[in-house]
C-alpha cells in the first residue's frame, strides 16, 4: 500500500513541477522580450532596497492594520513551507512525521507554532474577504476591477483559507488517532491550536478518522501544489516577484526620465555640434508594443498584485480621468500573456498602444509619481506611459494640438509660450526701473 | 550698482560666476512669477550675494517636451543649454522652478551638464542657517495659519519637504498640513506637460480639487515652491472665489517681506 501512495505522491509530484517549470520558462521569456538595460545594478543599494521594502515590506505599513494583516499571511506563508517540506519527505519516503523522533519535545511546540500562524493566516484572510466584498474598498472597485481580477482575489483568499484549514483539521484528525494509538501515528504530544477541534472527531471510528486523515493530507498538499501554479497565471505571483522587481527598481531620482542615448548624437549632429554619426539610430522609438519596453518595465507587470494603492493616489484617476495606472501594468500583463498563448513571441497585428492602452489615458499623466511613490513593490508604471507617449509623438507626430504649439513655441521661441525670446530679460528691467 | 548682470556682462569683467540664477521661463514671461523672481533678486542683493542670470540666453530646458514624449525637442534644448552654461564655467546653479530644477540636476549629467543644482526654497533655508539671511521677529505672518502645497518635483521628485516648510516655520506662521502632504502630496495638475494643454474628460479639474483641500485647512496662505503650481491653485482659488481671503505666495515672497533690511 505505501509503495503505490510513494510512487502516487512521486507522480503528483513531478506533474505539478513539470506544469510549474513550464509556467516559470514563459514567464521568464515574455519577460525577455523587452529591452535589456546598460546601466549596472548597485548591489549593496539593491539589497538593502530589498531587504527593506520587499522583506520588509516598508510601504505595507503605511497602512497598519493591513501591513500586520498581510505580515501574518506573508510570514505564514514563508514559515508554513517548514511544514510542507516534512509532508514531502514523507510522501516520498512513506514516512508519517518524520521528523518528529529527531524533534522530540521541540516537535509539538513547532507544530503548534505553525497552527498559530495558520490561525493568523485563516483570520487575515477572512478580513480580506470581507474588505473586498462587504466593505467593497474603494481601490478593488475601479472600472480595471472587471470579473476575472476580483475572482482572482477572492480565489487566492479562499485558497489559502482552505489550506490552512486543512492544516488544523489535519492536525486533530492526527492527534485523535495518537489517542486511539492507530499504527503509524507516532504519539508527538498534543499541538496547541489544533487539539481545540479533535471534539470533531470524538466517538468516530478510526477507520473513518484515518479516512478524513488521509484525505486531508493529500488534499492539502495537492492544493499546495495546484496553487503553486496556480499562482503562475494569477496577480499573487507577486510573492515572488515582488524580490527581483524590488532590487532591479533603480535608485534614480523618480523624477528623472530614463534618456534615450541612442538619438543623442543624430541630435548633436542636427545642432552642428559634430560632423559624425555614432552607432545606427534606433529604428523606432518609444514603445508601440511590450516589446519595446525595458524587461524592468515588463518584469513590474508580472509583480503586480492589482491592489490599486497607485490608482487610489493618481491625481487623473481620482478626478474621473481614464488613466488608471494599475490597469497599465495589467494591460501590460495582459499583452504579455497573449502573446505567450500566441506561441510565437513577435510582433502581431496587435499592439499595447490602442488595442490595450488608450491615448486618451497616457496623455491624462501629470507625471507627479505618486504611483511610483505608492507601489508597495517599486513598480514604475510612469516608465511605461512614458515610453508610449514618445511613440506616439516621435513615431506618429500624434499630439494633441496644444502640445503641438507648446513644442512649436519652444522650437522658435525657446520657451513653451508664445513670447518672443527677446522679451526673456524684461523682467530686470522692470526690476531695475523698480530700484531707481 | 542694482542691476541684474547677466553671465556675459560678468564674463566681460574677467568675474567667476559663483551662482547662476536660472530663471525659468515661467519666471521670465509669467506675470505672477516675474514678481517671484524679482523677490529672489532682492532678497540675494539685500544680503549681498553675488549671482549671474542668463538673460536672453536662457532657453527652455525642455522638461514640457520631454514629458510629452518629445525626446529630440528635449535632446536640442537640453545640449544648447549646456553648451552655455558649460561655457560661462557655471558651477553652481539656483532656480526657482522644480521643473527645471529637475531636468539640469536629474538629467543634464548624462548629457554632459554636471552643475551642483538649488532649489531656492533649499538656498534660502541655507542662507537663515548660515545667519546670511536674517528675518525680522513677529512680522505679518506671525501666529498666520499657512499651509504649503508640495510640488510634485521637488518632494516625491527630489525629496525636499523640510526646505520649504522650514522657512515657512522661521516666519512663526502656524504651518497647517493639507490631509494629503508631502510624499503623498496632491498634484496640482500642471506637470508632465499638461501645463500647456487642457485636460482629459474626467469628473472635476485635479487643481480644484486640490485647492478645496488647501481650503479646508482654513488657511490665509496658501505657499508653493512652483511656478506650474502657483498658476493651477490660484485658478483655483479664483474658481472657489475665494481670493479675498484666501493668497497664494511662493515661500520667496513670503521670506522677502520679513527680511531685515540692513
Amino acid at each position: 500500500m505505501s509503495i503505490i501512495q510513494q510512487g502516487l505522491f512521486v507522480l503528483v509530484l513531478a506533474g505539478f513541477g513539470w506544469l510549474l517549470f513550464k509556467r516559470v520558462k514563459l514567464i521568464s521569456k515574455l519577460i525577455s522580450l523587452g529591452k535589456t538595460s546598460s546601466k549596472e545594478v548597485n548591489k549593496s543599494e539593491a539589497l538593502s532596497r530589498t531587504l527593506l521594502f520587499a522583506f520588509g515590506q516598508k510601504r505595507m505599513f503605511e497602512k497598519p492594520l493591513v501591513g500586520i494583516l498581510h505580515f501574518f499571511i506573508y510570514a505564514g506563508f514563508l514559515l508554513i513551507n517548514l511544514e510542507v517540506l516534512e509532508i514531502v519527505l514523507d510522501g516520498v519516503l512513506g514516512t508519517h512525521r518524520v521528523l518528529a523522533p529527531f524533534l522530540g519535545g521541540l516537535y509539538p511546540v513547532l507544530i503548534g507554532f505553525f497552527e498559530f500562524m495558520a490561525v493568523a493566516v485563516l483570520i487575515s484572510c477572512l478580513v480580506f474577504l470581507v474588505r473586498r466584498n462587504i466593505l467593497k474598498l474603494d481601490r478593488f472597485q475601479s472600472t480595471e476591477m472587471t470579473s476575472w481580477p476580483k475572482l482572482d482575489a477572492n480565489l487566492i483568499l479562499i485558497i489559502e483559507i482552505v489550506l490552512v484549514s486543512a492544516i488544523l483539521f489535519l492536525g486533530a484528525a492526527d492527534q485523535s488517532l495518537q489517542v486511539l494509538g492507530s499504527t503509524g501515528y507516532t504519539s508527538t504530544g498534543p499541538f496547541y491550536f489544533s487539539s481545540f477541534l479533535m471534539p470533531v472527531f470524538s466517538g468516530a471510528e478510526e477507520a473513518s478518522i484515518i479516512i478524513v486523515e488521509r484525505g486531508l493530507w493529500w488534499g492539502h498538499i495537492i492544493g499546495i501544489l495546484f496553487f503553486a501554479v496556480y499562482v503562475t497565471y494569477s496577480k499573487h505571483l507577486h510573492i515572488f516577484l515582488a524580490f527581483p522587481n524590488t532590487y532591479y527598481s533603480g535608485s534614480e531620482p523618480s523624477g528623472k526620465i530614463q534618456n534615450m542615448p541612442e538619438i543623442t548624437s543624430e541630435v548633436q549632429l542636427m545642432m552642428g555640434l559634430s560632423s559624425e554619426q555614432q552607432g545606427n539610430p534606433p529604428e523606432s522609438f518609444g514603445a508601440k508594443d511590450v516589446f519595446d519596453l525595458s524587461r524592468k518595465s515588463l518584469m513590474g507587470a508580472f509583480s503586480c498584485t492589482e491592489c490599486g494603492r497607485c490608482t487610489e493616489e493618481c491625481p487623473a484617476n481620482q478626478t474621473g480621468k481614464k488613466l488608471s495606472p494599475r490597469k497599465i501594468m495589467m494591460d501590460t500583463r495582459d499583452r504579455l500573456e497573449e502573446i505567450g498563448r500566441n506561441g510565437k513571441f513577435e510582433r502581431d497585428e496587435k499592439t499595447l498602444i490602442r488595442d490595450y492602452i488608450s491615448e486618451e489615458e497616457i496623455l491624462a499623466c501629470t507625471s507627479c509619481q505618486a504611483c511610483v511613490q505608492a507601489c508597495p513593490v517599486q513598480i514604475n508604471p510612469l516608465e511605461i506611459i512614458l515610453e508610449l507617449r514618445r511613440y506616439l509623438v516621435m513615431e506618429e507626430s500624434k499630439t494633441p494640438q496644444e502640445w503641438t504649439a507648446m513644442m512649436t513655441n519652444i522650437e522658435n521661441n525657446f520657451a513653451p509660450w508664445a513670447f518672443p525670446s527677446a522679451d526673456r530679460f524684461k523682467w530686470a528691467n522692470e526690476f531695475n526701473k523698480e530700484q531707481e | 550698482m542694482n542691476n541684474v548682470k547677466t553671465a556675459a556682462e560678468l564674463k566681460a569683467e574677467g568675474k567667476e560666476i559663483e551662482v547662476l540664477f536660472w530663471v525659468g521661463c515661467a519666471g521670465s514671461f509669467d506675470d505672477r512669477y516675474k514678481r517671484v523672481t524679482q523677490s529672489i533678486v532682492r532678497i540675494l542683493k539685500g544680503i549681498g550675494t553675488e549671482f549671474a542670470v542668463l538673460g536672453e540666453e536662457e532657453t527652455c530646458t525642455g522638461d514640457p517636451a520631454r514629458r510629452a514624449g518629445n525626446e529630440f525637442l528635449f535632446q536640442m534644448q537640453a545640449l544648447s543649454n549646456i553648451q552655455v552654461l558649460n561655457g560661462y564655467g557655471v558651477k553652481k546653479i539656483l532656480t526657482a522652478c522644480p521643473h527645471c530644477f529637475n531636468t539640469i540636476k536629474n538629467e543634464y549629467p548624462e548629457l554632459g551638464g554636471a552643475y551642483e543644482v538649488f532649489h531656492h526654497s533649499e538656498f534660502l533655508q541655507d542662507l537663515i542657517e548660515k545667519g546670511k539671511l536674517k528675518l525680522e521677529n513677529g512680522g505679518e505672518f506671525k501666529g498666520k495659519k499657512i499651509t504649503y502645497h508640495d510640488s510634485c518635483y521637488l518632494g516625491r521628485a527630489n525629496d525636499i519637504y523640510e526646505a520649504p516648510r522650514d522657512l515657512l516655520r522661521s516666519l512663526d506662521a502656524d504651518l497647517v498640513e493639507m490631509e494629503r502632504s508631502r510624499q503623498k502630496g496632491f498634484c496640482c495638475g500642471a506637470g508632465g506637460a499638461q501645463m500647456f494643454k487642457d485636460a482629459e474628460p474626467g469628473d472635476r479639474e485635479v487643481n480644484i480639487e486640490r485647492t478645496d483641500e488647501a481650503l479646508r485647512t482654513n488657511s490665509e496662505v496658501i505657499a508653493s515652491a512652483c511656478p506650474f503650481c502657483m498658476t493651477m491653485l490660484s485658478d483655483g482659488v479664483k474658481n472657489r472665489e475665494q481670493e479675498d481671503r484666501v493668497k497664494v505666495f511662493d515661500i520667496a515672497e513670503l521670506i522677502e517681506k520679513q527680511q531685515k533690511k540692513e
